[in-house]
């Protein structure tokens, strides 16, 4: 058996072999849910119910999906530049961060509040991807170890302030600030917890990004880049710059995430754990899953969040631990790393003659 | 091993490794054609050749990497098929690569170890250190077993590659143009290290493009001209003249080319120019020259005197240390490649695949390269896909570029056509300098032509060409006038009445002519 170099997958094929491979990686889980003690059956009957068929469990599904597609659709960015910024989680706490200073701190009313608190967000966790893309062009800093070493910092960040500063006063001994007035909240869809604004974002970034990488020269640049550094030395690129509004769209869509998850869902700034549960490091599947593609993000984004949703569901319902989601999350990413090797190469039976 | 073990070096024996008549072809060139030689133990045996004349094939044949089209392998009279490099080692050829394949965090021991047969799974370097030690002193290639790779200078890093051969026991020693990352002091040692395994018993294929190192190192040589064997001389008596000559060819009336008007005013002005090599080197020391508008200068040289160094400086790839590049008035030393392509300075590079184009973007990205900054590609911010679409189709048509469309990724293009869309992007914004390095090298006929005539054009509309080529043919034909450089200097400069491809050769080689 040996394997030979395919000459150029065509987007179906790569499209099916991705899909059986998230379908692989469901049949595994149920496998584990199995031997946890939990039917197989009564756990696709449980989420069917209480996920699909359910429209208040749809927008759970897409309330999961809108911080995975925002961070997601950036990293693609990041990533088709080479940049490989690990670092989505902290930049969504930088922007809840910016968010929360706003909502409590700073001036405006109604949509020019939230205006602000967005805007706030993005800038805050577009410099805090900017600072290891610097690094990196000036000095050649190891970015994944920058942007990874920065979320502990972001986390610790967050921590400081709600334990301190910006304790709340009416929040008897909690370590979270006070609810953000009324003015700075993201409305929700009748019935639900979703907060739709969060989903045009979502959209709106992911077609920007995609349109901003097909018919601009910062997207001819990025693709230049990220595909041949040397090349874009030769055509006279400039490498730093370009790094740096990489760095910045990236980390503000990321920071725009922490903003929706403040504003939309918790209305204050809490324990980095409860604002994220890790949506900064599975964005890094959602864009590999959509092959860095921003546009394909809302599709993985969407798969995400319903693993999210789903977990909720039957943690509720079968008892099962809530870690469910991760380890669905990465056998996902586990089988679509094993699925390049299908859609690089033809596997051929036999000797290498010939 | 087989039967060839511990033959001494006798005239009666068959030869240890005896090729014949081997041929291998690659879609429209004959990489080696009917090469046939024979290598005894106990001999360095020298092959020398220009870049492109066959050498790397012919190696690659030996280790397992290719299979020979036609022809056979015999080794201690009897026929073999070396079909991948563990068969090659097994047969005891091994094989030192130009380009060191070490694993820089591990130590000298664990990467002899590396693939090593019947090594133990537990503390593998175990024992491999004390015969490490041995074998450096019976060679005189002394190197620390527990040494960190990445500590190790270049020509200590060469050892260890030999020593991965030597302790698996080989017979026969290829080792691939192994002083171009040496020191001269290096090589020095390195020519010892060949005289002991020499005296060993080893045969050693030595191949190399240098001259002095044939002369100072081999017993006989094998001279390869265009996949030919053109002679095998032993070295006593063979003088660098001859040996040059048999590298470059016969002389050849080069086709003139004619002129519609004579050079301009000189536009570039190189002065003092002083540029280091990565490795930190002065790659091109004190050079000095001039290339008018309307003149192309040849810059000929063997490959890895300075010629990458002086190019990269030249269009803002690589800073100088000391001296001055200025294109008419314009003082350009230090500025970077969008400043040079600005002041209209276009690059042919050398490396067409990883610098000259991005493989996996399109035709017509590749095209603007370059001009996606200015109009009509760029509307601010922008990109008028319009404008570059019809761009592109135009281009492909004028410039005669075969590919599937404008949107195909250049990586399904070949060679030729690469090229011709460098140009036809170079040529777009039509510069005042052209620096064109090795234009035509692997080009098939029909293209080279194509690009010769391309850089004639240029000539003609006024631009100054400066062309740096190993085709000492193509130098000939082109140039109005010849630069030769050696050792990071320019040793001479001819006009084309003047220069032949003797002299050329010889004062490529490094001798005063």
């Amino acid at each position: 058996m040996r394997l030979v170099p395919r000459e150029q997958p065509g987007p179906a094929f790569v499209l099916a072999v991705s899909a059986l491979a998230v379908l692989l990686a469901f049949a595994a889980s149920l496998v584990l849910l199995a031997l946890y003690g939990a039917s197989p059956v009564e756990a696709l009957r449980v989420v069917y119910q209480g996920v699909l068929a359910d429209p208040r469990g749809f927008a759970e599904v897409l309330r999961r999906a809108v911080p995975l597609t925002l961070a997601g659709a950036g990293l693609a960015l990041a990533f088709r530049a080479q940049f490989w910024n690990i670092g989505a989680e902290g930049q969504l706490l930088l922007g809840a961060v910016a968010a929360s200073g706003v909502a409590l701190f700073g001036p405006g009313e109604g949509i020019t509040k939230l205006f602000l608190m967005g805007l706030a967000a993005f800038v805050a966790g577009g410099l805090w991807a900017a600072l290891p893309a610097y690094l990196k062009g000036r000095l050649s800093v190891n970015d994944v170890i920058t942007t990874l070493m920065l979320n502990y910092v972001a986390i610790y960040l967050v921590e400081w302030l709600i334990h301190g500063p910006w304790k709340g006063r009416s929040v008897f001994g909690f370590a979270y600030t006070d609810r953000f007035p009324a003015s700075a909240w993201l409305p929700t869809w009748p019935g639900t917890a979703l907060a739709w604004p969060g989903v045009l974002l979502a959209v709106a970034f992911a077609v920007f990004f995609a349109w901003l990488l097909f018919a601009t020269r910062l997207g001819f640049e990025i693709r230049v880049v990220g595909e041949n550094p040397e090349a874009a030395r030769y055509a006279g690129i400039r490498a730093l710059s370009t790094l740096f509004w990489v760095a910045l769209l990236s980390g503000g869509v990321a920071g725009l995430a922490g903003f929706v998850e403040v504003a939309g869902t918790h209305h204050r700034l809490l324990a980095p754990l409860q604002i994220s549960l890790g949506y900064g490091y599975t964005a890094i599947i959602v864009a590999w899953l959509g092959r860095n593609h921003p546009l394909t993000t809302l599709l993985t984004g969407l798969l995400i969040g319903f693993v999210f949703a789903a977990g909720d569901v039957a943690k509720v319902a079968l008892a099962t631990p809530f870690q469910l989601v991760q380890v669905v999350n990465g056998l996902i990413l586990f089988f679509l790393i094993a699925a390049e090797v299908p859609i690089r190469y033809r596997i051929v039976w036999g000797s290498d003659r010939g | 091993m087989d039967g060839a073990e511990a033959s001494p070096p006798s005239q009666e024996t068959p030869p240890f490794l005896e090729l014949r008549s081997l041929t291998k072809r690659f879609p429209g060139v004959v990489a080696n054609d009917r090469v046939s030689l024979s290598v005894r133990a106990g001999e360095v045996h020298a092959l020398l050749g220009e870049n492109g004349a066959g050498k790397s094939t012919l190696v690659s044949m030996l280790y397992g990497l290719l299979q020979p089209d036609e022809g056979e392998i015999l080794l201690a009279g009897r026929r073999v098929w070396i079909r991948s490099p563990k068969d090659a080692l097994s047969l005891g050829i091994g094989l030192v690569p130009q380009h060191f394949l070490l694993v820089k965090k591990h130590t000298v021991a664990e990467n002899v170890a590396l693939g090593l047969p019947g090594v133990p799974f537990l503390a593998p370097t175990r024992g491999l250190e004390v015969q490490l030690r041995q074998l450096g002193e019976r060679y005189g290639l002394p190197v620390d077993p527990r040494a960190y790779v990445w500590q190790l200078s270049a020509g200590e890093q060469q050892r260890v590659e030999i020593l991965k051969v030597l302790v698996r026991d080989v017979r026969l020693l290829i080792l691939d143009e192994p002083t171009s990352v040496l020191t001269p002091q290096e090589a020095r040692g390195l020519f010892q290290v060949l005289r002991r395994m020499k005296e060993e018993g080893h045969a050693v294929i030595f191949i190399t493009h240098k001259l002095e190192e044939v002369l100072e190192v081999a017993d006989r040589v094998t001279v390869l001209r265009r996949g030919r064997v053109v002679a095998t001389l032993p070295v006593a008596g063979a003088s660098r003249a001859r040996l040059a000559r048999l590298m470059v060819g016969e002389e050849v009336a080069p086709p003139k080319a004619e002129r519609t008007r004579p050079p301009g005013e000189p536009l570039l002005f190189v002065e003092d120019l002083w540029v280091k090599s990565d490795r930190g080197y002065f790659a091109v020391k004190d050079v000095n020259f001039e290339v008018r508008a309307g003149e192309i200068v040849g810059l000929a040289g063997v490959a890895g005197n300075g010629q990458s160094e002086l190019i990269e400086a030249l269009t803002g790839l690589r800073r100088p240390s000391r001296g001055w590049i200025r294109l008419g008035e314009r003082d350009l030393t230090g500025r970077d490649a969008r400043v040079y392509f600005e002041a209209g300075v276009a690059h042919v590079p050398e490396d067409r695949t990883h610098r000259g184009v991005v493989p996996s973007l399109s035709v017509a990205e590749n095209l603007i390269l370059k001009h996606y900054r200015y109009p009509p590609f760029a509307r601010g911010p922008l990109l008028d896909r319009r404008a570059v679409r019809a761009f592109a189709a135009d281009t492909v048509e004028r410039y005669r570029v075969v590919a599937p469309s404008v949107d195909a990724p250049v990586r399904l293009l070949s060679g030729g056509n690469i090229q011709k869309l460098i140009l036809a992007r170079e040529l777009y914004a039509r510069p005042r300098l052209l620096v064109a390095a090795h234009p035509t090298y692997g080009l098939d006929v029909g293209a080279a032509a194509q690009v010769h005539r391309l850089l004639l054009a240029e000539r003609d509309r006024g631009a100054a060409v400066f062309l740096v080529s190993e085709d000492l043919e193509e130098i000939l034909a082109l140039s109005d006038r010849i630069l030769v450089i050696f050792d990071g200097k320019i040793v001479a400069e001819l006009s084309p009445g003047e220069a032949s491809k003797e002299r050329l050769g010889l004062l490529m080689a490094g001798v005063a002519a």
